[in-house]
């Protein structure tokens, strides 16, 4: 019996810090347990979330737990700083470092920036088109608790069974269980697996939900920028997640049936995985930027109070970008070995992504042309983007030189570089959307002065953070190295990145103090477009209402609403009609609640309860297909009582 | 706030510039390093045009159109773009990326041959093989194996044989030129060439595992006459490798250095050839190692 039990204990314990962890882990669920029975909001919980199809509410559980994901990976981070700040540092061991830098990255790339963005676009899209909502609201709720429980099997890693610790890359052989032996790895494969399905079915439901959901009159080219953006990326998304659903599929054979895809015997091929790793993985992070391009388009043309620069070279670029992303993966291994004429080929692919991304550039600047800049927090955010993020771009360019690259690859200066296009790129972006579309949420603002305040903190402190590295880099150091000598010189600008990275905690910290502050004091109701914006989400209620829109609105250009405010055009034409919605259903959530487990079994290899747990997985699918579930009306009469209580009759044709 | 961007954009640029002479990789001490350095002051000079370019016209736009400058009652004009401009910023940049390709590829063979003017020598071979969290050098026209340090002559092409008995590591000593994988089913070739005496500082820089960080060795670069000296030195006081002894050194752990005479390619030969012969001698390399117990 303490044989069967003893898999589950982590490999270092005895560690005071992660017992401490496990005991809190257990306080918080009793705590919210009992909390929760004691404020009877069980009910609440169920019927309002945990069944809910409501795009709005499904975004607002993606940004809830990116946050919570973006509070893990910077503990991560905060301790690999510290570790580093100085020479011969023993704060954390080799082993400690490893896993953290691990979770660090698969955390803050898959179940922060990821989650992040997606809920941005759930809660924005369907009212960005003028539309009800997805286009499979339920299999919109299976993405979530898919992605959700995914994310907490990755995370209960490092309570049970012990953390991955092959680097967010995971290169085999050191990935196989001959080099890594604990079942860290183990999760790595399983947790993102689950994840991955569900980001993979919310591809395929945003770009069904953009190509036939848009309001009457909304053609391609009339679509917002955001929406553009959102339609390419989940494009990416089907392409290249099925890559990393094989990939993974072929690790996890490796590591729990013992095949030899990427092992050091046998014809084993490590180079395989890393191929199918960036063959995804280079996609990837433009399926993680693409969005934050759509996100300062809006943002800076609002701000601007002018309409988009060169829209219809916005959206080639885009196009562009997505189809060289998929031509550049061996940029990642220019130092494998496979000859001049191959990393020529590459590099060549690979600067020419610069190009399109440079007219993006251009034309953001030339929307600031003849505006009228507001400064205001989701603006200071795209406006600290720009900089930033073309030393992000040039850098990317100095590394795609294949020749100079063998001297930056695995340095610090290749994690300066990924850090100057992911922070500002995608950070900043979804925490200016984040501030932007709150109010719509929400129906109140967040503070300005507070957001300023943490966005001065983290725009300052990422710099003091992160371009140390590069110089270290040049300078020799290698990423990934938990601790170095002191004769290396890399000690005092190591300690200004941790300077940094204290910086960083405070803006973070203070923006969670933010949305505290705002919603317990920040006045209520103030307007339904508070930023004088051009887009269609902002012409229903704030916080909008279940149906979105009463009316279908019908759409005439590519800022449908800047023009019913400045011309005056008809925006809702028709009168209330009764609504067909989505009902709710407890069949996603509980199929997370049992993907969790089987793979949990599967981590451990505890093969029957994983087959008992897959059957039941199996048997809600088909449940699913027999059941007969027609939705439900809301009805003229119900539309106009909540349509009153907003305290708006000024779409004079609704009421005709 | 614009004055910060400008701090910042100019740090951007001139701090590596600035301090470059000491960074390490920006101080070669060999042919190779030297282009891939050149290569860098080339990009980070063209860069910097391009970031001097586009932060100019983005401050240029922030101070001349923010709503404070313009009066409460502006109102911006609808501008849909402009053909001209555009041609401009799309031609621009891909004259650019020409002018870079040109030079990468250019480099790129450069770095992967011989070192030019030294193409008449014979190059001195040496099989550079990793294991978990050391390095092992052979060198088989002098019948020498060493451990975490390798010395070179001064002025004559090396070719470093790279392979791992274990995980992917990367040979790197970016003093003499940027670095390349050493994996367990192949053989890569690096070429590098030291063109002044000293010791340099090489490492794994690829994670390997629990004793990554301090998976590093030393070169030293000496004329060939010290070289030779050391040579003979080597083969009156080392004892010789075998099998057994090979065997010790391929455990799990860190070692100091060592010195042996003969090489293990006798008894264990490095996964070159083609496939067929590939996958056997990567058998071979791969028995009789990495004890869990
Ligand atoms: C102008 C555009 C860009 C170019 C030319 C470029 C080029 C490169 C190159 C050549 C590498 C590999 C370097 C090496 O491993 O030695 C790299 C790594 C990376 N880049 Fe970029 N990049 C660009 C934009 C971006 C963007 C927009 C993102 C994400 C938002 C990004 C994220 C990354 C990441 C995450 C890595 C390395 C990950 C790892 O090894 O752990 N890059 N980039
Ligand atoms: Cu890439």
């Amino acid at each position: 019996m303490k044989e069967y039990f003893s898999r589950f204990a982590v490999p270092d314990n005895g560690e005071p810090m992660i017992i401490a962890s496990q005991i809190l882990i257990v306080i918080v669920s009793l705590g919210i347990i009992v909390g929760l029975t004691y404020f009877k909001k069980w009910k609440y919980l169920w019927n309002e979330w945990l069944t809910t199809v409501d795009h709005k509410r499904i975004g607002i559980m993606y940004i809830l737990s990116a946050l919570l994901m973006l509070f893990r990976g910077g503990v991560d981070a905060l301790l690999m700083r510290a570790q580093t700040s100085m020479p011969e540092n023993g704060l954390l061991d080799a082993q400690h470092y490893n896993e953290i830098f691990t979770t660090h990255g698969v955390i803050m790339i898959l179940f922060m920036a990821m989650p992040f963005i997606i809920g941005l676009m759930n809660v924005v899209i369907p009212l960005q088109i003028g539309a009800r909502d997805v286009a499979f609201p339920r299999l919109n709720a299976l993405s979530f608790w898919l992605f959700f429980f995914g994310a907490m099997l990755f995370n209960i890693s490092f309570v049970i069974g012990g953390s991955p610790d092959a680097g967010w890359t995971a290169y085999f052989p050191l990935a196989s269980t001959e080099f890594s032996e604990s079942v860290g790895m183990n999760y790595y494969a399983i947790a993102i697996q689950i994840a991955g399905i569900g980001t993979l079915m919310t591809g395929i439901n945003f770009i069904v939900t953009i190509l036939k959901m848009r309001a009457p009159g909304m053609t391609l080219m009339k679509m917002p920028m955001f929406t553009w953006s959102i339609l390419i990326t989940n494009i990416i998304i089907v392409f290249a997640f099925p890559v990393l659903t094989v990939a993974l599929a072929l690790m996890t054979m490796d590591r729990l049936f013992g095949t030899q895809f990427f092992t050091m015997s046998n014809g084993g091929m490590d180079m395989l995985w890393a191929n199918l790793f960036w063959v995804w993985g280079h996609p990837e992070v433009y399926i993680v930027i693409l969005p934050a391009f759509g996100i300062y388009s809006e943002i800076i043309s609002t701000f601007a109070k002018r309409n988009l620069y060169g829209y219809k070279s916005m959206v080639f670029s885009m196009v562009a970008i997505s189809a060289l992303s998929f031509l550049v993966w061996a940029h990642h291994f220019y130092t494998m070995g496979h000859g001049a004429m191959v990393n020529g080929i590459f590099s060549i692919t690979t600067m020419a992504i610069a190009v399109p991304t440079g007219v993006k550039m251009f034309n953001w600047l030339l929307t600031l042309y003849k505006g009228k800049i507001e400064f205001k927090t989701p603006m200071l955010w795209a406006m600290a983007f720009i900089p930033i993020f073309l030393i992000g771009g040039v850098t990317g360019v100095m590394l795609a030189m294949a020749s100079a690259d063998y001297q930056y690859h695995n340095t610090m200066f290749l994690v300066a570089h990924f850090h100057y296009v992911l922070i500002p790129g995608t950070v900043f972006a979804v925490l200016a959307g984040f501030t932007y579309w709150w109010p719509k949420i929400f129906g109140f603002s967040l503070s300005e002065k507070i957001g300023k305040w943490s966005f001065w903190f983290i725009a300052i402190s990422f710099n003091v953070t992160f371009f140390p590295m590069f110089i270290t880099g040049l300078n020799g150091q290698a990423r990934r190295m938990y601790t170095y000598s002191e004769s290396t010189g890399f000690g005092p600008l190591n300690f200004i990145s941790f300077i940094g990275a204290l910086g960083l905690a405070v803006g973070f910290v203070l923006i969670v103090y933010n949305i505290y502050w705002s919603t317990r004091y920040a006045p209520r109701h103030v307007t339904e477009d508070p930023w004088d914006a051009r887009s269609l989400e902002w012409a229903t209620h704030s916080p909008v209402p279940a149906y979105n829109f009463a009316v279908t609105p019908v759409v005439e250009s590519t800022q449908a609403f800047w023009d019913a405010k400045e011309k005056g055009t008809q925006l809702f034409r028709g009168k209330y009609e009764p609504i067909h919605m989505p009902s709710n259903s407890g069949l996603p959530f509980i199929m997370g609640v049992l993907f969790f487990f089987f793979g949990f079994c599967m981590v451990f290899g505890m093969w029957i309860p994983s087959i008992i747990f897959g059957l039941a997985i199996f048997a809600c699918m088909m449940y699913r297909s027999f059941e007969h579930d027609p939705g439900y009306h809301i009805s003229v009469e119900e539309i106009k009582e909540t349509e009153k209580k907003y305290g708006v009759n000024s779409h004079e044709n609704q009421l005709a | 706030m614009k004055k910060i961007w400008v701090l910042l954009g100019l740090a951007a640029i001139m701090l590596p510039t600035l301090s470059g002479c000491q960074l390490k990789v920006l101080d070669p001490k060999g042919p190779v390093a030297e282009t891939q350095a050149g290569v860098i002051k080339l990009s980070m000079i063209v860069m910097a045009f391009i970031v001097l370019t586009v932060v100019g016209l983005y401050l240029f736009m922030l101070y001349k159109y923010r709503a404070s400058k313009v009066g409460a009652d502006y109102k911006p004009p609808h501008i849909e773009g402009s053909r001209v401009l555009e041609t401009i910023w799309i031609t621009i940049p891909i004259l650019i990326v020409i002018f870079l390709s040109i030079v990468t590829v250019k480099s790129t063979s450069e770095v992967e041959a011989t070192p030019k003017g030294y193409e008449d020598q014979d190059p001195l071979i040496i099989y550079a093989a990793s294991s978990n969290w050391k390095w092992h050098f052979s060198y088989p026209e002098q019948n020498i194996e060493t451990v975490n340090y390798v010395n070179i002559p001064t002025n004559r092409p090396i070719e470093f044989k790279l392979y791992s008995y274990g995980p992917i590591t990367s040979f790197w000593i970016p003093q003499l030129g940027g670095q390349k994988y050493a994996m367990s089913d192949m053989v890569n070739t690096l070429h590098l060439l030291a063109d002044t005496p000293g010791s340099y500082l090489g490492r794994n820089s690829n994670f390997n595992g629990a004793g990554f960080a301090e998976m590093e060795f030393e070169t030293q670069a000496m004329s060939q006459k010290d070289f030779d000296k050391w040579v003979k030195d080597v083969h009156h006081t080392a004892e010789k490798l075998t099998e057994p002894t090979f065997n010790e050194l391929l455990k799990d752990g860190h070692l100091g250095r060592k010195t042996y005479t003969g090489t293990h390619l006798t008894f264990r030969p490095a996964p070159e050839m083609h496939h067929m012969k590939k996958m056997d001698g990567h058998q071979k390399a791969t028995e009789g190692q990495h004890h869990h117990e």
